[in-house]
């Protein structure tokens, strides 16, 4: 077997803290960021976040949620930053994952030797209409708003070509969900910590054909964070870090109507190309992944689009138990975007503390034995963003 | 048209309400587009020329939506979905019919509009939508 030549990291993760996710009610955005904060500071004794920690980079998708724009500083001056620079990183759902690469060049270049990048949204104030409405604002306004196009809607419109191009099912799909719930149910920090069966997905209400309520992602509140530095800083600070060694981001078309295919996200194999020349990989090599699971067909068409199965074949791929924990390539252990929550500003870093506590031996019941390469997926929108990193342990 | 409109979204809506579906295309690259930009998307020409479409088009993908924004509450559920017009332009769209069950990709739709409105500029445009081919 092919080993992976060792590249030279990017960056190194020292920490990563998560908040509880889920419905949480009486606490703000900002509170929810230190509380994913103190548990990244808790993990590296040898720092001294107030004085280390040189800027930070923070994803956050709607200020309509809290009526708060403007909050990098505030979350900054929550987990106690000021006043080292803080800023916020929008790229809708991938804001996270985009603010990750901020935080790899700000290392890369040597601009600082230590920086906190991560993510926040506090979405359960609104009720559930006025929350489509703002996730809608990450489509485009003037053609797909416009014409009564909905999140769940946009990701439906490509499951329906999949379905007829591929012969994907519904059964399929809801697979996708089984599994992720089945995870998320091993995840203390997971939102709806619940099993679910094949027939309650079936059964459960259409949201955007075939697209049912258990296709999709949850309304979540939570916040993510990531402590970064050079590799070389990094062994002088902790025993448990993980390398950055492929780093990917590409754009497509705003509107899904313009692209040349609907079965595919462009923008993410472009970003996946990318971070896999990087870090010098293939996608055999992965040993377990964290996808973009907004909607359960997102989940089918990411193995596709990163290369774990060939294309049209991604609903097979989750129905044969691949991508189960002991499957060959375990995907969203940590319950992903269906189980464990999507507060859209926090999912890209929430997803890489997930594949550092794997890659760190510290994911406790989710664990993948002897994992040393893992991916990240995040998606913004409907895929006009894609960014992909690949990490490796230490 | 002698003296030709900006290429701009308000434009492409502002013609809508004189019951004319736009699209913009690039005099070098022949590329066509909706939303129509000054700038094309494939060749980076700035030269750019509106063209009227034609009124046919083929279902290239479909949903039915249960879960409406405000907005559109009242006419829930509704179909949306992308078209092709035989240009080879692509354009998503309300489908109206009054049998969601016999929606399928590849049929044939045809453009019509919404009543002639006093809004023509944002937030609120005239519609374009797709109907069964009569």
């Amino acid at each position: 077997m092919r080993r992976p030549r060792r590249v030279k990291p990017l960056a190194t993760i020292i920490s990563a803290g998560l908040s509880k996710f889920g419905r949480r009610e009486g606490v703000y955005a900002r509170e929810l960021f230190a509380e994913a904060a103190l548990e990244a500071f808790h993990r590296v004794e040898k720092l001294d976040p107030g004085k280390d920690i040189k800027a930070a980079f923070i994803g956050q998708m709607s200020e309509a949620y809290e009526h708060q724009a403007h909050d990098a500083p505030i979350a900054a001056s929550w987990a106690g930053l000021l006043p080292a620079p803080a800023t916020r990183i929008e790229n809708a759902c991938a804001s996270s994952g985009s603010a990750l690469r901020c935080g790899i060049m700000a290392i890369k270049s040597g601009l600082y030797d230590i920086v906190l990048v991560g993510g926040v949204e506090k979405m359960t104030n609104q009720p559930t209409p006025e929350v489509t409405g703002i996730l809608a604002t990450a489509s485009d306004y003037p053609f797909e708003q416009w014409n009564g196009m909905t999140f769940p809607g946009l990701f439906a419109l490509m499951a329906t070509v999949h379905m007829h191009d591929y012969g994907t099912t519904e059964e399929q799909m809801a697979a996708v969900a089984v599994k992720n719930h089945k995870n998320g149910a091993l995840n203390p920090k997971a939102h709806m910590q619940k099993e679910v069966s094949l027939d309650e997905v079936m059964k459960s209400r259409m949201v955007a054909w075939p697209l049912k309520l258990y296709d999709c992602s949850l309304i979540t509140d939570g916040a993510s964070c990531l402590i970064l530095t050079s590799p070389k800083l990094a062994k002088k600070l902790s025993d448990n870090y993980v390398h950055i060694i492929g780093s990917g981001q590409s754009q497509d078309t705003f509107c899904l109507h313009e692209r040349d295919s609907l079965t595919t996200i462009n923008a993410a194999k472009q970003a996946a190309q990318e971070a896999y020349k990087m870090a010098d990989v293939k996608a055999k090599d992965i040993d377990v992944a964290e996808v973009h699971d907004c909607f359960t067909i997102a989940e089918i068409i990411a193995c596709e689009d990163l290369g774990f199965c060939r294309p049209g074949q991604g609903g097979k791929f989750v129905e044969s138990g691949a991508s189960n924990i002991g499957g060959a390539i375990p995907i969203n252990t940590s319950g992903g975007l269906k189980s464990k929550g999507h507060p859209v500003g926090a999912t890209g870093t929430a997803q890489v503390h997930e594949l550092f506590l794997q890659l760190t031996g510290q994911a406790d019941r989710r664990q993948v034995a002897d994992a040393e390469i893992a991916l990240a997926h995040n998606l913004g929108g409907s895929g006009a963003t894609g960014v992909v990193h690949i990490l490796r342990g230490a | 048209m002698s003296e030709l409109p900006p290429p701009t979204i308000e434009e492409f809506y502002r013609q809508c309400a004189d019951r004319k579906l736009m699209a913009v295309r690039c005099v070098r690259c022949k590329h066509i587009m909706v939303p129509p930009r000054a700038i094309c998307p494939k060749c980076r020409s700035s030269r750019v020329e509106w063209v009227q479409l034609g009124t046919q088009g083929k279902l290239v993908t479909y949903t039915i939506v249960h879960v409406s924004p405000p907005q559109f509450k009242h006419m829930t559920p509704y179909a949306v979905g992308i078209v092709e017009m035989e240009e080879g332009v692509k354009l998503p769209s309300i489908i109206r019919t009054s049998r969601l069950e016999s929606l399928k990709i590849g049929m044939e739709l045809e453009v019509d509009f919404s009543p002639k409105s006093q809004e023509t500029s944002w937030p609120h445009w005239p519609r374009y939508f797709f109907k069964e081919t009569e």
